[in-house]
């Protein structure tokens, strides 16, 4: 059984299509890359795995190890191991960083039948995934996201994804707004956590990410449709010729 | 600029329905201050003083709609009557009293209990008054001839007809003076018990902080088990010395179906800090009414504050900082978070006299809407005769944001936790300004309480 199995999907919002039959297939073990012009569903689409409200689900199915993944809360979907790293984090002022992830951290863990963490146990997980992404501690103690540059909101998606363990990952634009360095750091947090259990899809512009991680599959996304699948050296192509040669496939 | 904004004719009502009104009115208080007279404490000078205030309230009556500072708190439609004034709290109601007060106790400090407007010495830790500090009751000031003079001060009024007919009525009330360099080391906790059905309390504090003197003054109000549909009048006189400290963190609860006026009238001195909260949690009406006038130069003032309301009911913080002298700076933070059809008022004035020119002010209010029947009114006014001064308010309201609900939700956490971590934030805003954690941790305390019992 594939982790991630997408059938037919269709999503509309205010009556316009914006996922227009999507199927995807993704195993435990694989990373998948999604590439595609501006504004062809790839966000859309990561927000209904993810269980965002407000769009109409008009046709198809999401399964999750083989459950019905759209019948759940956002949280339920976090509690079993759904994570989408967000395009664009949001600043949530008056809660600090460390506050919001414990709180997360334990409702998952709670929502699991596990044992919630202590605080010392946390922090010390804490501190030593923020130290392996480069955080300085004294962002955890500040509102989340609230002040943080671009890179940093990166970093602390990924900082939330190294916690929590998710077995399946949609990055969205990950790589948006990171100098050099910091394109390294992410990577490399995210190379960190790639291992058979655990699956992840990359909503990307550039080839430059997939330089440093890898996929096994590449997707071009058009329209709200997958309209050509391949291995890595689709990037290569998309990267020579341009979306225009995908608009009217299908 | 004052405020003078006239009434769409609809909502005048007829001259005839009006003089009925108040005539009713006034029998109804007229008689309960008559009744009431033999128990008031204080003789001669302080009788007259009582006489003239409630003379002043009679002429104006509950304050009403007409009347700007309260045009959202129509008190004259909303009770109508003043009750008759509550008994001495008997024994079986110092019983409950004592839970009562025991349950709101803050860490550490010093508890001095008002039962019903009426001291009670054994519910409070009178032995563990630090030195350098003198309480004393309302009562024993005004019934001593040595203190009698003092009368004129503590039972101060302002133009406000809630205030005058305090001053009338005071039953009792704590009279605290802190010496000069006297830094107070734990807090002072003022807790008003309400234990009666259908009846008024009154009661009128003071506060004397010394030069260079620090304090902490927590009061808190609170319904004991059984007592409903009362109306609590109170008020706190304080002045604040040059160069003195004080943190003085207000908490009120009453019952649903209960009224709640409390006036505070301050006065600082000289290059002084003075940390003002206030948070109202419950009680039918509520109306807190702050009067800061900054009098020395060189003070710095934070003023902030919450309503938290739910149900049907019905909260109001008024609070007017007067800047009458130069270089001084005022803070002022208020939140609303508001539930069902509750309703909350905030206005917020800041008067800038001629002199007081190097005045830096500002005023922010928000308001957090939780349902689609929440209401909440926001009157900040600035009223500027000076120049060269920084002034700012800025007012809004609204719900949860969607798209932060979802971030916290993507991460795990249920709806309900999700909204309650939002909430918590906001109000955090307007209690991160108290100085003291243990404080500060009291107070968060509260409005837990207060998010736990959201269905
Ligand atoms: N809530 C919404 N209301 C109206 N239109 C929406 C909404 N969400 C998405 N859309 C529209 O759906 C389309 C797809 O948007 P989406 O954000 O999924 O694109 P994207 O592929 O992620 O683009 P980008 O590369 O720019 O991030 C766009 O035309 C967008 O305007
Ligand atoms: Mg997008």
């Amino acid at each position: 059984m594939a982790l991630l199995e997408i059938r037919d999907l269709h999503v509309g919002v205010e009556n316009r299509g914006i996922i227009r039959g999507v199927h995807l297939n993704v195993n435990a073990g694989e990373l998948h890359a999604i590439m595609g012009p501006n504004g062809s569903g790839k966000s859309t689409l990561s927000h209904v795995i993810a269980g965002k409200p407000g769009y109409e689900i008009t046709g198809g199915q999401v399964l999750f190890r083989g459950e019905n993944l759209l019948r759940m809360e956002p949280n339920e979907r976090a509690a079993k191991g759904v994570f989408l790293a967000f395009q664009y984090p949001v600043d949530i002022p008056g809660v600090t960083t460390t506050n919001f992830l414990r709180a997360a951290l334990n409702a998952q863990r709670k929502a699991r039948g596990q044992q919630e963490f202590s605080t010392p146990e946390f922090l010390k997980r804490v501190r030593e995934v923020a130290g392996s992404l480069n955080i300085p501690q004294d962002m955890l103690k500040r509102g989340v996201n609230v002040g943080f540059s671009g890179g940093e909101k990166k970093r602390n998606e990924i900082l939330q994804m190294a916690l929590f363990e998710p077995s399946l990952c949609l990055l969205d634009e990950i790589d948006s707004g990171l100098d050099i360095d910091a394109l390294r750091t992410v990577a490399s947090g995210i190379n960190a956590l790639r291992s058979p259990e655990r699956a992840m899809i990359v909503i990307t512009h550039y080839r430059r990410l997939l330089d440093h991680i890898v996929p096994d599959i590449v997707h071009v996304m058009s329209r709200g449709r997958i309209r050509k699948s391949g291995g890595k050296e689709l990037a290569l192509e998309l990267e020579a010729c341009g979306y225009a040669q995908f608009e009217d496939a299908a | 600029m004052p405020n003078l904004k006239t009434r769409p004719d609809g909502l005048r009502e007829s001259p005839m329905k009006q003089v009925l009104a108040k005539a009713d009115a006034e029998r109804a208080t007229g008689d309960v201050f008559a009744a009431a007279r033999g128990r008031l404490p204080g003789v001669g000078l302080v009788a007259q003083i009582r006489a003239r205030a409630f003379d002043v309230y009679k002429r104006a009556g509950l304050p009403h709609r007409r009347m700007e500072d309260w045009k959202y708190t129509d008190l004259r439609a909303l009770i109508g009557e003043v009750l008759p004034l509550a008994p001495r709290p008997d024994a079986e109601a110092l019983v409950r009293a004592k839970v009562s007060a025991k349950q709101v106790a803050a860490d550490q400090a010093v508890k001095l209990v008002l039962v019903n407007g009426i001291f009670a010495p054994e519910l409070s830790d009178i032995g563990r008054v630090e030195n350098g500090v003198v309480v004393r009751s309302l009562r024993e000031v005004l019934e001593d001839s040595a203190t009698g003079a003092m009368a004129g001060l503590v039972l101060s009024t302002t133009s406000d007809s809630a205030i005058s007919l305090n001053a009338a009525m005071a039953t009792d009330g704590l009279v605290i003076t802190v010496n000069d360099g006297n830094a107070v080391k734990r807090p002072i906790q003022i807790v008003h018990v309400a234990t009666g059905s259908s009846v008024s309390t009154y009661t009128r504090s003071y506060l004397q902080l010394g030069k260079e003197a620090h304090a902490a003054i927590v009061e808190s109000f609170v319904p004991a088990e059984g007592a409903s549909g009362y109306q609590a009048n109170d008020a706190m006189i304080a002045l604040v010395g040059d160069e003195a400290s004080l943190s003085y963190i207000r908490v009120a609860a009453a019952a649903s179906d209960a009224v709640n006026i409390s006036s505070a009238i301050i006065a600082v001195g000289a290059r002084a800090k003075l940390d003002l909260f206030s948070m109202t949690c419950s009680g039918s009406i509520s109306r807190y009414q702050g009067f800061i006038t900054l009098t020395g130069e060189g003070t710095k003032l934070s003023a902030n504050g919450v309503n938290l309301v739910r149900d049907k009911l019905h909260a109001d913080t008024t609070i007017v900082v007067d800047h009458a002298v130069p270089h001084c700076t005022s803070r002022e933070k208020f939140r609303a978070v508001i539930d069902d059809c509750g309703r909350s008022v905030f206005q917020g004035r800041i008067v800038v006299r001629p002199a007081a020119r190097k005045t830096d002010a500002t005023l922010t209010s928000r308001a957090l809407l939780l349902s689609d029947q929440a209401e909440a009114d926001n009157k900040p006014e600035l009223e500027i005769l000076a120049d060269d001064v920084v002034c700012s308010h800025g007012a809004t309201s609204g719900a949860l944001d969607d798209t932060l609900l979802f971030y916290l939700r993507a991460r795990g956490l249920s709806e309900k936790d999700a909204q309650m971590l939002l909430i918590k934030a906001f109000i955090g805003e307007a209690i991160e300004g108290i100085t003291s954690e243990n404080l500060r941790d009291f107070v968060t305390v509260e409005t837990e309480r207060w998010l736990q019992a959201r269905r």
